[in-house]
């Protein structure tokens, strides 16, 4: 009768964990399906078209989403350029340098930050940031405003995924690092940092999918005027700012190349993390 | 070396290498862990170049003991040391001294294997290096020969220390230890997770080092404390004191053979384990 229980137990939780698994599996499925259909009908009218028309201009059915797409790719790269150091080195002074009673503010405050919606970020840009960048080059809202939003809002992710991957692998090798007589330095820079190579580019992957994504705080400080842009200083459009300012009222047409710029975006970042997979199975195979 | 003037060299058939000289002195040394007394007023003389063995059940503060003898005790926020070691004559709780080079001097082997992540050359270079040694290839090739595992290495020196066996790795663990040139190597039950081959190696390693270094080992094997040790320190816990305790220190061949306490006759006579 216990055995009979014990294996009921184990069908159940089994069942239910296959069927959540299932289900997120299948809902970006959907996801993906729901977004291709609709955008089908641009794909056919316009074709190469989205990529040498003149510009974005949708009253005289004009798509170009080149612009937009460089604007999501700079925007978050310049993001994840300035938010990498960041959020490592937070990561190390809060793990390693921070004295207890140090450490735990600084990590609420990381945890803060992460979790602060992006709407403040975006009203703070727009209020502070932008009047200063106008100061030193108009108009402001530009991809540089955006890169710095941004970067603020993804260094936590990097910070505390960093943080929880150097908890169990820093015990025994720090042990065995102090005992040899090395410095802390060492051990972070020597030891450490090398072993989890994966980890790092794993977290820096999940906070550039996050940027790439991110839409109310680059909509409000990045200027959204569609235009390849010539300098950091240039306002920018992104795909996703796109989508948010015109869907309201998009038709027809219109409405199915905004579609078409989610594709791109959902395309983007499925390439994005199968190149991160890819090299992370090339690393461990390596290993 | 004299052996009339050292009995136990001849009788347990070791190499003639101990001197009746403290290398350590440890003076009224006492651990807590918070609340949790470990163990007491404890002390105690090491001889130079010998080696000693620390035996006694789980639990009762050896590990711990050996620990405080490199101060990697304090990497335990909650551990609290008191009293004083001595080693030739200098505290090593004296507040100038440079806990680096004192780790240099005083390596330690943890029972379990444990490279660190990086290749089998770089486990010995990186110490190597953190200390500004010279001639840094040669004395990898020389630590590793001293444990008997340059043979099995030297063509795979860049590869991760991972890929070697679990006896391999602990070798290369001394190696690490031994290339740093230390004067004191502890030993926290070297062999406890190798099989009976890999043990003999790192026995007869220690018979080798035996001299050159002072050595302390811990060690649940009595037949191995009996093979490789010229002392022997026999630890117990006290259940009324609630505190771990030596209740008997002598040479090997004194606690295996007419131990005085009662206790330890038992438990090297297997009765009590």
């Amino acid at each position: 009768m216990y055995q009979l229980t014990k294996k009921n137990k184990d069908f159940i939780l089994e069942s239910v964990l296959t069927i959540n698994g299932l289900f997120s599996a299948i809902a970006v499925g959907l996801i993906f399906i729901f977004v291709t259909r609709e955008s089908l009908p641009a794909i056919h009218l316009k074709g190469w078209a989205f990529f040498i028309d003149k510009s974005w201009y949708p009253l005289e059915g004009q798509f170009n989403v080149l612009p937009m797409i460089a604007g999501t790719i700079f925007v978050s790269l310049g993001a994840l350029i300035l938010a990498s150091p960041l959020g490592l080195f937070s990561a190390i002074f809060i793990s390693f340098y921070a004295h207890g009673s140090l450490a735990w503010p600084f990590r609420r405050v990381v945890e803060l930050y992460a979790g602060l919606p992006s709407v403040i970020f975006g009203f703070w840009g727009l209020m502070k940031l932008v009047p200063m960048l106008n100061e030193i080059r108009p108009p402001g809202q530009s991809l540089l405003a955006g890169i710095l939003i941004l970067a603020l809002m993804i260094f936590p992710i990097i910070t505390l995924n960093l943080m929880a991957n150097f908890r169990p692998s820093s015990k025994k090798y720090y042990r065995v690092a102090l005992s040899l007589g090395m410095r802390k330095s060492t051990y972070i820079w020597s030891i450490l940092l090398p072993s989890l190579k994966q980890q790092i580019v794993g977290a820096m992957i999940l906070a550039l999918g996050r940027a790439m994504g991110e839409t109310m705080a680059v909509l409000m400080v990045c200027g959204n005027i569609v235009k390849m842009p010539t300098s950091i200083f240039d306002p920018i459009r992104t795909l996703t700012a796109n989508i948010a300012l015109e869907m309201a009222y998009a038709m027809n047409e219109h409405r199915s190349a905004l579609f078409f710029t989610g594709l791109i975006l959902f395309l983007l970042i499925f390439v994005l993390i199968s190149v991160a997979d890819f090299w992370r199975r090339h690393e461990s195979w390596k290993e | 070396m004299n052996q009339n003037k050292y009995p136990w060299v001849k009788e347990l058939g070791c190499k003639p290498c101990c001197e009746l000289k403290p290398k350590i002195k440890i003076k009224n040394l006492s651990l807590s862990y918070g609340k949790r007394q470990i163990f007491e007023d404890i002390n105690l003389e090491i001889n130079t170049g010998c080696v000693t063995g620390i035996i006694g059940p789980s639990a009762c503060g050896k590990s711990s003991f050996i620990s405080c003898l490199n101060r990697m005790i304090e990497v335990v926020p909650s551990a609290k040391v008191s009293g004083d070691v001595l080693i030739d004559g200098k505290s090593i709780f004296d507040s100038r001294l440079d806990l680096n080079e004192l780790r240099k001097k005083v390596g330690i082997v943890f029972q379990e294997p444990t490279p660190l992540p990086l290749s089998i050359e770089s486990n010995i270079i990186l110490p190597l290096k953190e200390h500004k040694f010279d001639h840094i290839s040669e004395r990898v090739e020389k630590a590793l020969r001293d444990v008997g595992l340059w043979n099995e290495v030297k063509n795979i020196l860049k590869e991760p220390a991972n890929y070697l066996s679990g006896g391999q790795k602990q070798r290369l663990c001394m190696a690490r230890t031994i290339a740093l040139g230390p004067e004191i190597i502890l030993m926290d039950e070297p062999c406890s997770s190798l099989d009976p081959i890999s043990t003999d190696v790192v026995e007869k390693l220690i018979h080798d080092l035996k001299g050159k270094y002072t050595i302390i080992i811990i060690t649940h094997n009595l037949a191995q404390a009996r093979r490789v040790c010229d002392f022997v320190a026999t630890f117990w816990y006290d259940g009324e004191k609630e505190i771990g305790q030596i209740i008997e220190f002598g040479r090997c061949i004194d606690i295996f053979e007419n131990p005085k306490n009662k206790i330890v006759q038992d438990y090297v006579g297997g009765l009590k384990g």
